[in-house]
This record gives structure tokens, C-alpha cells and sequence, in this order.
């Protein structure tokens, strides 16, 4: 067993961590301020290969790994979460669905432009009465000559403002149930596809998270994706390595939050010393490390599994649990150390409390995470 | 159009502590880095390829962890590496190693040859003019910009004490280039990927052109007398104040040490 990191994830680290500083980190607090998307930090991260890092050079991609994957999240989440699920929606849930489930046209299509990011990829899971139960999707898809045609909207969808593609799920038979669900690659233009109102939320506010609504949207038949009727075990798998980039997003949040508390710690002086002088605040800060490192060696042993081609699902789900918990726990420990001052804006611990909420909701909600780890158990 | 670029491994200095009681760097941890000077040479190269296709070899001397900085350089773009490094080149001063630089870059063909002006950990701006007088060509110091005509001939702004000259210098010339000249661009994802696959060449005393009295110690004419800390200096005062009221507090504090 080794532990070290190899001379390439180095390498990796120095150049995320410099850009994540220097280009993400200045724009954070003005980024959820005014709940903008980060356009040019997008367009930067295109250009390093940061879009495309575990799609094979073959696509176009940087011919990376979900190791380097997630360091990447992790450290851009340091930085600001909402990059970090920019990265992390666009990567996971939808260039790695295609690269998976797609077949040698759609791959060729789709990929260079999602890894080069020229295009930003999006996933249609969830609709207003279809959350934690995805079987119970509305959205269906009826076929017409070489089309389908599909009717229903999606909600909560990160990336879709600004998106270019998206993997869209649709009842393609109702009465077979979840049985009857099929995945579609569907592109902004596509007639009767149109994006909807923008979410207005507590946290990473820049994501851009909206509506999509199809109506009587024509979806060619070549953009099926998978066989028809795999669309839930699509749904599912594509969670399966989401929950990868999300554990790695509640984990940068945070690492973040530690950072910014030991350097506030150390300036703060009361009672004639500073803060980080009382035992209170070094027993906080090492139980909040000692959960930050637990949940980074669960982050990359499911990336590391998810590489070599093992079956890590459940350490997914466990990494995202863990790790989004964690980040409530250690943001939450990181605004009591800063006192007043962590409860305004003038410190980022604030945001990072309100980023760190939704670790623990979407691309499935801790209970969720539970039961998948306890019915691997229990089966 | 060839490039050759010469860089040098050096701790990074702003990460240096100095413990208080001995006064000496506590170098434990300190990361190592591509010197600043040079990295913006590495920069300079790399635009000229954007735009003219250039062929850039990065080149330099040390022992064996400086094929780190080698690999960065690989991840940010370059096309062939070089690592100088012997027994025989150890203990060289500045006049050493740039007659081993020389020795290796006599059998290496380039239209231009950058370095930085200086390194972090020595200062001296020594060795890239050196090289530039063995190999017998033209050269360009503080250099800030540099345009290209794309057949031989450089146009090229020099930094000097009170102001700055335009040049022309025709290839095969030298130039070396301030760190704020040029913004060192990222790694990419996919340079890093493949750094580590491509190869980096070890060269020996044996694979360059240099007669071994001029190289390691016995080259180095340079002797270190003595090295120590500057004593920390008192914080001064600071008075917010208008022009008459402050030269009356001046004048009067030089007249309370007794210096006028």
C-alpha cells in the first residue's frame, strides 16, 4: 500500500493549486455576490485541459484519471465551490455518461467539444415530484419517425444556463416504470428545448442552476444514449461517480474553511495572546483536520477504484456522506472560531458554511448515501 | 527556428525562514522551483513557438531531483530536455558552470539562446552573459521585450538604470530576461500527464565540448570569505505630516544622533 502521491499528481498539485490561487480564489466572494457565472474562469480552465482531465487523449481530453479529477475539484473548491461543481456536473454527469455509455458517433461528436471545453455539459435528472425517487419522472419521450419527441421539464439543473449539451432521462414506456425510463443527449438548440427560471440560493450561487423545459422537443434517435429502457441504471451509475466530484467539492470547501481559520487564529488576539494560544481552538482545529484527511483517503480510494476499473460505488457514496458532513461540521467550527467577523461577508468562512449545505443534498442526499452503503451491506 | 532555454532549480525564496537564534535559512520543506528570471525566458520561448513554430530545448545543471524542473518545463510546452550533470561539474561557481553550459551548448544548434538575468539563490547575473563571451556571440542583457521578425533578427527592449534601449541583434544571439518581462503560463493538464513519459537526457563531462581544468572547484575562482545575517533593522517612525513640519522633524532627529 502506498500512500505517497507519484511524481505526476505532484506536478498536478502545483499547477492546480497556482491557478486555483490565483485565478478562482479573487473572484469567489464577488462570484456569489452577485450570484455570477464565471465565465472567463471557465473559458481559462478550457484552455489548461481542467474540462476535459480524465477523457482519453483519443477524445481530445488530457488523457488524465478521476484521481487527478478530484484533486482538481478538491483544490478549485478550496478556492470557490461553484467553480468546483462547474467543473464537477460538466466532467461527471455529463462527458463521463457519454464516454461510458456512448457509442463511436457520439463519443466522437460530443466529447472534443465537451473536453476541449468549447461546449459545458449538463444532466436532467430531477423534476419538481421526482427527487430522491427518480423512478417517478414525468418527462416522457414518444417516438416519431426518426426522432423522439420529448414533453416534460427538469429541475435544479447546475451548468444549464450556460450549458450546451445535456443528458436528458424520459419515460420512454410508463408502464414499465423505472424499467420504462431512457437517457437522450440533447443539445441547447434542438427545436422545443428552452431553459427556464434561474433558482435563486443559499449557496454556490454562481452555478447557474435552473429549469429545462421540453416542449415537444425533437431529439434524433442517434442521440439515444445506451439501449432503450437503460435509463435509470444510466441515472444511477453516472450518480455512482457525480458523488465522486461532490465528495471532492465538500472536501475542498472544507480544507478551505481550515486554511482560512488557521490564518485568522494566529492574527487574533484576545485576552492579550492570540487565539490559536487556547486549547479550545487547537483542539477544534485538529478533529477538524483529522475529518478533512479521513474524508480525502475515502475521496481517492473511490477515484482510485473508479481508475482501476473496480466497483466503487459504495465508496462513493460513503466519501460523498463523509465528506459532506464534514464540510457542515468543519465550516460550521470555522465561523464559531471566527466569532462575530465569521458571521459577515468581510470573511469567506460565511460563504463556505452556506457552499457547504448543499454537499449534503444533491446527486443524491446523505440518506440516500446511507442507503446505499447499508444495503451493500445488508444484501 | 531553434530556442534553447537554460534553467535553473532554486528554493523558493519567499518560502525561506531564517531561525532567529543561529541566523541561518532553515531550508527543511522549502519547496524547489524554476527561478523566476528563467521561467519568464521559458515563457518568452514558448510564445515564439505559438507563433512561429519554433523548437525549444530547455537545458540545466545540477544533480539529479533538478530533472523536476526539467519535467515542468515539458508540461508547459517545451520539446527536448537536457540535464548537465557530473561529479565533475560539482562545487562550480558562476564562471564554471557557464563553461559546462557552454560546453553543452557548443553541441546544440540554436538561433536563440535565453536565460534568465539571475537566480533567487545567488543573485549574481553572471552567467548568462559568461556563456555568451565563450561561445564567442552577441548579447542582450535585461532584456523586457522581445519581437521577432520571423526570418533572423530580434528587435529587443533593454531595461538600463534610466530608461531602456531598443535593439537589433541578428541569431544566433544571447539574451537574458526579467522575471516581470514575460507571465509564465500554466501547465496544462495534458503536458503534466505526459511529462513524466517523455524522455529527459542526462548529460556527463563526457557528452559536452570543455576542457575539464575550467569545470566543478578547480574552475571556480570564487571564494567564500565569510557569509552572515544582516542584523534585523528597528521599525522606523512615520509621521503624516506636511513638507515643512516633517524636514524640521529630520533635521532635528539627525541632529539628536549627533549627525549633523
Amino acid at each position: 500500500m502506498d500512500f505517497s502521491l507519484s511524481k505526476t499528481e505532484t506536478l498536478f498539485l502545483q499547477m492546480i493549486r497556482e491557478f486555483a490561487d490565483k485565478e478562482v480564489k479573487p473572484l469567489a466572494a464577488e462570484v456569489d455576490e452577485e450570484e455570477r457565472f464565471p465565465v472567463e474562469t471557465v473559458e481559462k480552465m478550457a484552455k489548461l485541459g481542467i474540462m476535459g482531465i480524465p477523457v482519453p487523449v483519443e477524445y481530445g481530453g488530457a488523457g488524465g484519471n478521476n484521481v487527478l479529477y478530484s484533486m482538481a475539484v478538491e483544490e478549485l473548491s478550496a478556492a470557490c465551490a461553484t467553480t468546483g461543481v462547474i467543473v464537477s456536473a460538466h466532467t461527471s454527469l455529463c462527458a463521463a455518461p457519454i464516454l461510458e455509455f456512448g457509442n463511436k458517433e457520439q463519443k466522437a461528436k460530443y466529447l472534443p467539444k465537451l473536453a476541449s471545453g468549447e461546449w459545458l455539459g449538463a444532466f436532467g435528472l430531477t423534476e419538481p415530484n421526482a427527487g430522491t425517487d427518480a423512478s417517478s419522472q414525468q418527462t416522457i419521450a414518444v417516438e416519431d419517425g426518426d426522432n423522439y419527441i420529448l414533453n416534460g421539464s427538469k429541475i435544479f439543473i447546475t451548468n444549464a444556463e450556460y450549458g450546451h449539451v445535456y443528458i436528458i432521462f424520459a419515460m420512454t414506456d410508463k408502464s414499465k416504470g423505472v424499467k420504462g425510463i431512457s437517457a437522450f443527449i440533447v443539445e441547447k438548440d434542438f427545436p422545443g428545448f428552452s431553459v427556464g427560471k434561474k433558482e435563486k440560493k443559499m449557496g454556490i450561487r454562481g452555478s447557474a442552476t435552473c429549469e429545462l423545459i421540453m416542449e415537444n422537443c425533437v431529439v434524433p434517435k442517434a442521440n439515444l444514449l445506451g439501449k432503450i429502457s437503460e435509463g435509470f441504471s444510466i441515472a444511477m451509475k453516472t450518480l455512482d461517480g457525480g458523488r465522486i466530484g461532490i465528495a471532492a467539492q465538500a472536501l475542498g470547501i472544507a480544507q478551505g474553511a481550515i486554511n482560512e481559520t488557521v490564518k485568522y487564529v494566529k492574527e487574533r488576539k484576545q485576552f492579550g495572546k492570540p487565539i490559536s494560544a487556547f486549547q479550545n481552538t487547537q483542539f477544534q482545529l485538529a478533529d477538524m483536520q483529522t475529518r478533512v484527511v479521513a474524508s480525502r483517503l475515502l475521496v481517492r480510494q473511490a477515484a482510485f477504484k473508479k481508475d482501476k476499473g473496480q466497483n466503487y460505488s459504495t465508496e462513493a457514496a460513503m466519501a460523498k456522506l463523509y465528506a459532506a458532513e464534514t464540510a457542515m461540521e468543519v465550516t460550521n467550527k470555522a465561523i464559531q472560531m471566527h466569532g462575530g467577523y465569521g458571521y459577515t461577508r468581510e470573511y469567506p468562512v460565511e460563504r463556505m458554511f452556506r457552499d457547504a449545505k448543499i454537499t449534503e443534498i444533491y446527486e443524491g442526499t446523505s440518506e440516500v448515501q446511507r442507503m446505499v452503503i447499508s444495503s451493500a451491506l445488508l444484501k | 527556428m531553434k530556442i534553447v532555454v537554460c534553467i535553473k532549480q532554486v528554493p523558493d525564496t519567499t518560502e525561506i525562514k531564517i531561525n532567529p537564534t543561529t541566523g541561518t535559512l532553515i531550508r527543511d520543506g522549502v519547496p524547489s522551483i524554476i527561478n523566476p528570471d528563467d521561467k519568464a525566458g521559458l515563457e518568452l520561448a514558448l510564445s515564439i513557438k505559438d507563433k512561429f513554430n519554433a523548437h525549444i530545448t530547455v537545458i540545466t545543471m545540477g544533480p539529479a531531483q533538478a530533472e523536476d524542473v526539467l519535467r515542468e518545463a515539458y508540461a508547459m510546452g517545451v520539446d527536448r530536455a537536457i540535464l548537465l550533470t557530473d561529479r565533475k561539474f560539482a562545487g562550480a561557481d558562476t564562471l564554471a558552470t557557464s563553461h559546462a553550459l557552454a560546453g553543452a551548448l557548443r553541441r546544440l544548434e540554436f538561433d536563440l539562446l535565453i536565460t534568465g538575468r539571475q537566480a533567487i539563490d545567488g543573485d549574481t547575473a553572471q552567467v548568462g552573459p559568461q556563456i555568451a563571451e565563450h561561445l564567442d556571440l552577441p548579447q542582450v542583457s535585461y532584456l523586457e521585450h522581445l519581437d521577432f521578425d520571423g526570418k533572423n533578427t530580434f528587435t529587443v527592449k533593454r531595461r538600463v538604470e534610466d530608461g531602456y534601449e531598443m535593439l537589433q541583434v541578428d541569431g544566433p544571439c544571447v539574451v537574458t530576461v526579467l522575471s516581470g518581462a514575460y507571465k509564465p503560463r500554466y501547465m496544462t493538464v495534458s503536458g503534466i500527464v505526459g511529462a513524466y513519459e517523455k524522455e529527459v537526457e542526462f548529460w556527463g563531462f563526457e557528452q559536452i565540448d570543455v576542457v575539464e581544468s575550467k569545470l566543478g572547484l578547480k574552475g571556480s575562482p570564487t571564494r567564500v570569505h565569510k557569509a552572515f545575517s544582516r542584523g534585523v533593522k528597528a521599525p522606523g517612525e512615520l509621521y503624516e505630516v506636511d513638507t515643512n513640519e516633517a524636514a524640521g522633524i529630520i533635521i532635528s532627529k539627525l541632529k539628536e544622533k549627533f549627525i549633523i
